[in-house]
């Protein structure tokens, strides 16, 4: 039942893109209408393996860097669905649906290896960290699409050089300021999540800091979202710097993210394996 | 015979502080049409001003005496210190070259911003103030009625007027896609040319509402504001106003960039890197094209603009040529109807028509009638002859009177229209303009440096 709707929600996610990709050479309502609608059909979907792998296996379906990503992926997805329906910047969906469906592969190619225990999950600060965190990484990876359309539009108007895309493409303001909205909201998430990453640290292993080597990742990406957030506030920072910022964020979220599980030994990790040894 | 003169100043030939100077000045209550009177040796006289150009266009008999007199006249209406020499900067162009380039002035080929449609606006205010002084009479007055029609052929055969008017669009369109919504941003004008006149226009029809004006001359700035709407500030303090400004038109056509890329950038810090969108209409360009390297700095000049509209550069190239050739052969007809003020032509060119009608109806006649013999028919053709001799007889002894008057244009004019005989000059003159292309054309290519 799971992998059928895990299915599903992978194919709903592909013909949203295709759909958005389509609207991008095509200016359709209709058409955006109908990726919408399908990437919400697969979230739907999603959602319910989510669910249906939660009820099955009596915990939060986050063991395993799989999952993780899983998860991360449908937050996202939600995310978007929730942002269009407040922002209406249709385009914006041409840019974060391939996203969501590099993310969804990517976890099926990822490692089921547990990477935390059951029990960990009773822990609210847990709970609370990812929550967050994942919120945060979602609204930065709305952030990167944003950058990147940014980068776009703005070497169009800067070289004089029309295309397409030119046309397609919305205000270089709009883009700033909806880059602007994702950032301010991500931001202060992305501060609870460490602080609650933190407090819970501190109740395992009696000490808030470790030296695991996402714990440092991630207060190095904080410090550059928290550069951008300063930036912005303090001197005005926006356009291409900003953008070059938001991109630069989001790889090293990449990193944190999942290569730290992967590759590097801490407590996130899957090497390392058991943790609470 | 009277000849016509033109003779002034445009962006080309002359600093932009001579023409504002000049421009002022000639806006005054005192227009110079008023002197006419005085002026011994100038016959018709019309005056042009614009931002961009003052011009006068006279008929004389005496081709010396007349420029003369009208550069005097230019100088103690403009009140021009004789230390600031003038010649350097006046251009004087003579009978034909000055019709071409009253033509080229009329269809905006001779503007700032190629296209543009208010010159030919202004040349009509200049003409009706003519008219009000009575300072025209036949030849002006068939030169600028001439011009008039030049210009509409010129904008409805080619796409020189949509061209510019595009400009102006193409400016809002791009501004569109920096701010999003125009309607609260600040719009400064540099300088107040008519292309940035057009783009105020456009910008205050698509909803800006707060625009600034900033001139070397305050009293064109006070008109421009009265006009849009706007504030002034003083133009040494355009660096400062750059802080509250979105978007910059700049027109000024000063020989120099007014704005340096070290300008700029030191602002930018102070806009808290608002975007800043320059329009450089001007021709030298006023703003250092560096300075769209800056971040949020987005520069375009004229060249981007007809660039963003997909007029490339052959196009208007071809454009242009195809309507310098209307100009071509509306000139030679020009000519051809100035050389039929002289007695002989007129009275050729009565006698042709005449022959040419008695010859058509002998043909006719004839191939009606195949049984006529000879005879007969030598009878009828000395018959017919001498009817349209006799007929024409008192209409060509009257000319020949009158061809040693002045006064003899007015009378060679009606002539021409009594017999209709403009229509026929204007046939021959397309013809002509084809032939005169083979021999290269020496008066227009003068011209065209």
């Amino acid at each position: 039942m799971e992998s059928l709707f895990l299915v599903i929600a992978t194919l709903c996610y592909l013909c949203g893109t295709v759909g958005y990709l389509i609207y991008l050479l095509k200016d359709r309502e209709v058409l955006h209408r109908i990726a919408w609608t399908i990437l919400l059909v697969g979230a739907i979907f999603h959602g319910a393996a989510l669910v249906v792998r939660g009820v099955g296996t009596g915990h939060f379906p986050l063991t395993s860097i799989r999952e993780a990503i899983s998860l991360f992926a449908w937050v996202f997805v939600v995310t978007y669905l929730v942002v269009q329906l407040k922002l209406q910047l249709r385009i914006l969906g041409s840019f974060v649906s391939p996203l969501a469906v590099i993310f969804m592969l990517s976890s099926r190619l990822l490692p089921t290896q547990a990477i935390l225990a059951k029990e960990s999950f009773r822990s609210g600060w847990l709970i609370a960290h990812v929550t967050s965190i994942f919120l945060a990484n979602a609204l930065f990876a709305m952030l990167f699409s944003l950058g990147i359309m940014y980068l776009l539009q703005e070497r169009r108007i800067k070289k004089k050089n029309f295309g397409l895309l030119y046309e397609r493409l919305p205000s270089l303001d709009r883009i700033d300021s909806i880059a602007n909205v994702c950032l301010m909201s991500g931001f202060p998430l992305m501060t609870a999540g460490l602080i609650t990453g933190f407090v819970y640290a501190t109740m395992i292993w009696r000490s808030p800091w470790n030296w695991d080597p996402k714990e440092v990742l991630s207060v190095v990406t904080w410090m550059i979202y928290a550069i951008l957030v300063h930036e912005r506030l303090a001197v005005g920072w926006r356009g291409r710097r900003a953008a070059w910022l938001a991109i630069l964020g989001f790889s090293a979220t990449i990193i944190t993210f999942v290569l730290a599980n992967l590759l590097l030994t801490g407590h996130h990790s899957v090497i390392s394996g058991n943790l609470y040894g | 015979m009277s000849h016509i003169i033109l003779l002034g100043m445009n962006h080309k030939t002359a600093p932009v502080e001579i023409r504002e100077q000049l421009a002022v000045a000639c806006r005054q209550e005192v227009n110079p049409l008023h002197m006419l009177p005085h002026l011994d040796h100038v016959d018709e006289l019309i005056f042009l001003s614009t931002c961009n150009r003052v011009e006068f266009l006279f008929t004389c008999g005496a081709q010396a005496e007349g420029i003369a007199e009208i550069k005097a006249l230019l100088r103690t209406h403009v009140g021009l210190p004789s230390s600031i020499p003038l010649d350097s900067y006046l251009y004087v162009h003579q009978d034909l070259e000055a019709v071409k380039h009253l033509f080229m002035v009329a269809s905006s080929l001779d503007s700032m911003v190629v296209g543009e449609p208010q010159i030919l606006g202004q040349l009509k205010g200049a003409y009706r103030s003519a008219v009000e002084f009575r300072t025209v009479k036949m030849v002006l007055n068939r030169l600028m009625h001439k011009s008039f029609s030049v210009a509409k052929r010129v904008r409805t055969e080619t796409c020189i007027g949509s061209c510019a008017v595009s400009v102006s669009y193409a400016a809002v369109e791009l501004a569109r896609k920096i701010f999003g919504h125009i309607q609260d941003k600040r719009v400064l004008l540099i300088g107040a040319g008519e292309m940035a006149e057009l783009a105020a226009e456009h910008f205050l029809r698509q909803g800006v509402r707060s625009m600034t004006v900033a001139n070397r001359t305050l009293e064109r700035a006070v008109e421009l504001a009265a006009r849009f709407k706007a504030e002034t500030v003083p133009f040494d303090h355009l660096l400062d106003e750059l802080k509250a400004t979105d978007i910059v038109v700049s027109s000024t056509g000063a020989r120099e960039p007014i704005l340096s890329y070290r300008d700029v950038r030191s602002r930018m810090r102070e806009r808290r890197n608002r975007p800043l969108f320059f329009i450089d209409i001007a021709v030298p360009r006023d703003i250092d094209p560096k300075v769209n390297e800056i971040d949020n700095v987005y520069v375009y000049d004229i060249d981007d603009l007809q660039g963003v509209i997909e007029f490339n550069r052959e196009e208007r190239l071809s454009q242009a040529r195809s309507a310098e050739h209307i100009i071509d052969e509306e000139t030679i007809k020009f000519k051809n109807w100035m050389k039929s003020l002289n007695a002989v032509p007129t009275i050729v060119s009565v006698r042709e028509k005449a022959e040419k009608i008695r010859q058509n109806e002998l043909r006719r006649t004839f191939s009606q009638l195949p049984d006529l013999g000879e005879r007969e028919k030598e009878a009828i053709e000395i018959l017919t002859s001498s009817i349209i001799k006799k007929l024409l007889h008192d209409p060509i002894m009257f000319l020949k009177k009158k061809a040693q008057r002045d006064s003899r244009a007015v009378y060679m004019d009606f002539t021409l229209q009594l017999f209709n005989l403009i229509e026929g000059i204007d046939e021959v003159a397309a013809a002509q303009v084809e032939s005169e292309k083979a021999e290269d054309r020496p008066f227009l290519k003068a011209a065209k440096k």
